[in-house]
């Protein structure tokens, strides 16, 4: 089996990864216009809450996803409201510098507590190892991956597209003053909608750790591929993350597999001819 | 803020016409006089920091060139280092080839980066808000990916090595105390400044403040938006090319860090200290942040970006006209308190 099937089961498993950091940014990026840069941080901190769950408490791996989760969501919950929630009518650049600051102190936080080298994580046997399946060998923990990415996106879009709550996020997303003209409560909206977000990001950090490992520059190097994923995709649009997260995924693993030296130099040519093809991304209605 | 202040000013001098507005801003003040003279300091007071002194002037220089797109035209960049870069790599490259002097080195330096900056200045013209941040972010990561490849040509991970600046004027030789280091970017950086400060109080620079205002409204008054930001992009890269090519001159190393995020950050960080569209602020912040980092350097530069990042919020959250516009805040309420004093004083 030619290795181009190798190279898409990684870019998938990759870009699953990339669309549970990236879409809470999408999501929220698109309700208040809000450019939080510090996105990745909440992710890098919960990656270094199942680690130290792990190793230092001995907890099962499984164990720890909810606790990422959660402190991915009280860590954004606290900062909106500290915070982010002062500069919504602010200008951009504000806004970029002021969550760019949190960038820089979460990762001297992130370095002082634990060191700038990579965090040592040992999977549950169960998730070790590989399945042969046609003369490929697929790694089971990026099935894995690529199944609890999935069903959380399918959770995701039902709750999106299916409750109240949802409705509210999609009607506030569409036109914020409209849904506020019609007694919807954006604010309080929105802080659910961030911390699902930092929720969302802190599992992914948790779920990337041994994929792409874990060390303090982690909110820096993956803030841009992120971004990317947002910015390519279209602010607010689900599908336009999902597309784009694939799309850098695959793409970024073919790179680095087929021309190593430039793969870095192509991923960053792509995202800005796609930034000038289609300022809005690629699903973006503004 | 600074509009309402540029607005009281012409409606003060509006009977005397745009001319004499722009002539009256013009003119030096005696705090930029004393300032100057006081940059002078350093060769007398202290002169073991004069290589300290020259890697301010040279920072202070490239956070002016971001200044004239940030401050004064609302062009936001995350990557303004990819023309430092390309100063700097110019600089160095042709040193290795064997021309080591400094002043046609600093020219070609700036032409190579204005070349490049006029290119991309088409593209940045085009875009606003977040399509323009993503787009100077990407374009400086593609540089700086673009040098780390290109290995035969930047030395890429190590950095270029060779490089020989002859003496400047064939006279001063570039040596380790930094006399000739810090009198050469500080004649640079005044005189620069100079013509920074002309553009800024021309009608072009006028037209600049009214495109960062609002950009939408311009074009309406038969303002060229575009070709206004083209020109004072390419401006911006020109300056910001002589600023790194002054630094790999003086310091006879570029490495790849000369055109990364992080310099790009740190220069940020300096102008928003200082304070964006003064022409000062860029300088101000500069000397601050520098200075501090000096002090600190002790710190491992992972700590050091703590503090960096603390200050940052803390200068969006209680100071967001910088250093300087905090101090011209202070100086209109004492004036506001002493103009009270002097009424309550008559009887």
């Amino acid at each position: 089996m030619p290795p181009v099937f190798g190279v898409l089961f990684d870019g998938i498993a990759y870009g699953m990864l990339l669309f549970l950091m990236s879409v809470g940014l999408s999501v929220t990026l698109g309700m208040m216009n809000f450019v939080n840069l510090a996105h990745c941080s909440f992710a890098m901190l919960g990656g270094y809450v199942t680690v130290t769950l792990m190793n230092a408490l001995g907890w099962p791996f499984f164990a720890t996803l909810p606790v990422a989760f959660i402190a991915g969501a009280v860590a954004s919950i606290v900062l909106e409201r500290l915070f982010f929630r002062r500069f919504y009518n602010s200008n951009e650049l504000n806004q970029c510098l002021l969550t760019i600051g949190i960038v820089f102190v979460s990762i001297a936080a992130a370095a002082y507590i634990y060191g700038t080298d990579q965090q040592p994580m040992q999977l549950p046997p169960y998730l070790q190892g590989s399945i042969h399946f046609r003369g490929l060998d697929l790694a089971v923990y990026r099935l894995f991956l690529i199944a609890a990415a999935a069903l959380i996106t399918i959770v995701l879009v039902v709750t999106l597209e299916w409750t109240r709550f949802g409705a509210q996020v999609r009607a506030a997303v569409n036109n914020q003053r409209m849904a506020r003209g019609l007694g919807i409560d954006v604010d309080t909206l929105f802080g659910f909608t961030f911390a699902l977000g930092g929720g969302l990001a802190g599992l992914g950090g948790a779920l990337a750790i041994a994929m792409l490992g874990l060390d303090p520059s982690f909110a820096l190097t993956y803030l841009i591929y992120v971004l990317i994923v947002v910015s390519v995709g279209g602010l607010g649009s689900i599908a336009g993350s999902f597309a784009a997260a694939m799309l850098l995924g695959v793409a970024d693993m073919a790179g680095e597999y087929y021309i190593p030296a430039l793969s870095s130099v192509l991923i960053y040519l792509v995202m800005l001819v796609m930034i000038m093809w289609r300022p809005s991304g690629l699903f973006g209605r503004r | 803020m600074t509009s309402d202040s540029i607005a009281a000013a012409a409606r003060e001098t509006a009977p005397a016409g745009a001319r004499d507005f722009l002539r009256g801003q013009i003119r030096w003040r005696w705090s930029e006089i004393v300032f100057w003279l006081a940059t002078l300091l350093p060769f007398v007071l202290a002169p073991d920091y004069l290589v300290l002194a020259s890697q301010v002037a040279i920072s202070a220089l490239f956070a002016l060139s971001l200044d004239l797109i940030l401050g004064f035209s609302g062009i936001v960049s995350l990557g303004h280092a990819a023309y430092f870069g390309v100063g700097a790599y110019t600089a160095g490259l042709i040193s290795v080839w064997g021309w080591g002097e400094p002043l046609t080195g600093l020219v070609v330096a700036g032409i190579a980066a204005g070349l490049v900056g006029y290119v991309t200045s088409f593209v940045i013209a085009r875009f606003r808000h977040l399509a323009l941040i993503m787009i100077t972010l990407g374009f400086g990561l593609l540089l700086q990916e673009a040098a780390n490849s290109a290995g035969w040509l930047t030395g890429g991970f190590n950095g270029l090595q060779g490089i020989h600046t002859w003496p400047l004027l064939g006279k001063f030789e570039f040596d380790l105390y930094g006399y000739t280091a810090y009198a050469y970017a500080l004649a640079g950086l005044f005189l620069i400044f100079l013509v920074a400060r002309r553009i800024i109080h021309s009608p072009f620079g006028l037209a600049l403040r009214g495109i960062r205002e609002n950009g939408a409204r311009m074009p309406a008054i038969g303002a060229p938006t575009h070709s206004h930001i083209r020109t004072i992009y390419t401006i911006a890269a020109i300056i910001a090319g002589i600023a790194g090519a002054m630094l790999t001159q003086s310091t006879e190393t570029v490495s790849l860090e000369a055109l990364g995020f992080q310099r790009s950050a740190d220069v940020l960080v300096m102008l928003i200290l200082g304070g964006t569209g003064k022409l000062y602020g860029g300088i101000i912040g500069a000397v601050v942040y520098m200075v501090a980092r000096d002090q600190f350097a002790g710190l491992n530069p992972q700590y050091w970006y703590f503090w960096i990042g603390l200050l940052l919020i803390a200068v969006v959250m209680f100071l967001p006209n910088g250093i300087l516009g905090g101090l011209e805040l202070l100086a209109e309420s004492a004036k506001a308190q002493w103009a009270k004093s002097k009424w309550a004083k008559t009887p």
